[in-house]
């Protein structure tokens, strides 16, 4: 049963049929998915959410399909962490890690919306599936529609960790190694989607996608016990992830699920590709596109695509923004796993640093409640600390070489 | 001069469903007219009524983004290619 209305340009409010579009034919503004609310509020309780399995798939009717979702069954419902040896550490009181490093099938939050795009794709009669990535991405477009039988082409800069192209190969998709940033990548797969009648997840069928994200927001809201935080510091690439949380708690509310959320967002990027950052600090309307010099190669984007509601989300909710250098990147990837045990990439390293910081600014009070968003694992970047880790003691086999090592 | 200019689907109704057309003009400003001359209609599509790009829109020049160029003022020669792109893209 579908509960999609259509699609609604988010900057005229043309409306569009719900098909394979992604920008307004007028102003070229993006279309988003149009819900028929009345109908989710009798349909998605509370009572209903919790008597079904944990993933992604239990926020169904806010999800944009018309028939049942038929990809990442098991996918979502990560750990919320409760990260007390942090809190300890830097005197807060209540601090939580949503962990996506952890998610199903491909270790990060694309996994959310790759379900969401792939069972869309399907639904719009599409049988080869793209994208465009720096990774993370690529790794659950390829997996995910190896599993669906669905053809598969792969576009990333040819630059991109081993771990992550290994990580896509495995699947066995055309994998495109584009000479250039991803934002390059991201033009010429513009190009193509314009040309070949291939579902891209991240344009053509872009307004599906992104809804996936929302899952990460409803999940928090629910594993808090139908409450939301007070701050929550989210890493930005193309800014859609920071939006779509914030979109799925005034969902959550508007359905009666959860309280008015009073929630601030923080925005985080490393200081090497920050325009998200710079356009909050300088109070702009517009972002200035960057060249990415950064380790933090999944949130590599110089050109955010929803880099203005990213910015918005944080302004609206009286959060604030901040960056990293890539030493404080590797210091937060080893804080975080030697308190609270997870192993994120250097995005998870912008995160926590970006919190870290914060919190040390006073931006962030210590006396409320904070959720930190870790949304990839760091098994896929062992580049950005494998130097800087030290190295395993070597012994020969005997009681007194190890005596002998380890004093 | 000619220079080709790569149109987005969304424009294409516009340009007689042509992903490619040839146009005439020393910098961007000037490809703008020559399309609006050519196809009436686009250039409130690709421009606000101050005349300025809409932000949803990003031109690039052989590749590059033009606001790491000149932006509209971007100098163009024979051969060059300019690609229209949506911005909502990628992410």
């Amino acid at each position: 049963m579908s509960y999609i209305k259509g699609l609604k340009c988010r900057e005229c409010g043309r409306h569009y049929p719900k098909e394979c579009l992604y920008v307004c034919e007028y102003c070229f503004g993006p279309l988003e998915v149009d819900y028929d609310y009345e109908r989710i509020k009798k349909a998605l309780t509370q009572k209903e959410i919790l008597s079904r399995p944990k993933n992604l798939w239990r926020y169904r009717e806010l999800l944009p399909i018309d028939g049942k979702p038929t990809d990442g069954l098991d996918s979502g419902f990560t750990p919320l962490i409760r990260a007390r040896n942090l809190e300890k550490l830097w005197g807060l009181k209540e601090l939580y890690i949503k962990d996506d490093s952890v998610s199903h099938p491909t270790l990060s939050f694309k996994d959310r919306v790759v379900a969401v795009a792939l069972s869309r794709a399907k639904e719009l009669g599409f049988d080869t599936v793209a994208c465009a990535s720096t990774g993370n991405l690529a790794n659950s477009v390829a997996c995910q529609s190896a599993v669906a039988g669905l053809k598969r082409y792969i576009f990333i800069p040819a630059d991109l960790e081993l771990s992550k192209i290994v990580a896509t190969l495995i699947y066995k998709p055309t994998l495109v190694a584009v000479e250039g940033n991803y934002d390059q990548v991201n033009r010429l797969c513009s190009e193509i989607a314009n040309k070949y009648k291939w579902a891209f997840v991240n344009i053509n069928i872009r307004p599906y996608y992104a809804e996936g994200s929302k899952t990460y927001g409803y999940e928090i809201a629910e594993q808090l016990g139908w409450r939301t935080p007070k701050h929550i510091v989210v890493p930005c690439a193309g800014g859609s992830l920071i939006t779509k949380i914030y979109k799925g708690l005034k969902e959550f509310y508007k359905l009666g699920l959860i309280d008015a959320p009073k929630t601030k967002f923080y925005a985080a990027q490393a200081t090497g590709c920050c325009p998200i950052i710079t356009a909050v600090k300088e109070n702009s309307e517009i972002i200035k596109p960057v060249k990415p010099n950064t380790i933090a190669k999944s949130l590599a984007i110089g050109n955010p695509a929803d880099g203005i509601y990213a910015v918005a989300t944080v302004k609206e909710t009286d959060g604030a923004a901040e960056s990293v250098t890539d030493e404080e990147i590797v210091e937060a990837i080893k804080l975080l796993a030697q308190t609270e045990g997870i192993f994120t990439e250097t995005a998870g390293g912008v995160t926590l640093g970006v919190a870290k910081k914060l919190i040390e600014q006073g931006k962030i009070p210590k006396d409320e409640s904070i959720v930190v968003c870790i949304t990839g694992n760091g098994l896929k970047t062992q580049e950005a600390v494998v130097d800087k880790i030290g190295k395993p003691i070597k012994i020969k086999p005997n009681l007194e070489a190890f005596e002998k090592a380890i004093n | 001069m000619a220079i080709k200019v790569r149109i987005p689907t969304p424009l294409q109704k516009l340009t007689k469903d042509k992903a490619e057309v040839e146009v005439q003009g020393k910098d961007v400003r000037e490809i703008i007219a020559d399309l609006e001359k050519n196809f009436p209609g686009i250039k409130e599509r690709l421009c606000d009524e101050k005349g300025a790009l809409r932000k949803f829109i990003n031109i690039y020049v052989n590749e590059e983004d033009i606001r790491f160029l000149k932006l509209d003022q971007t100098p163009l020669k024979d051969g060059d290619e300019v690609s229209i792109i949506p911005a909502i893209a990628g992410g």
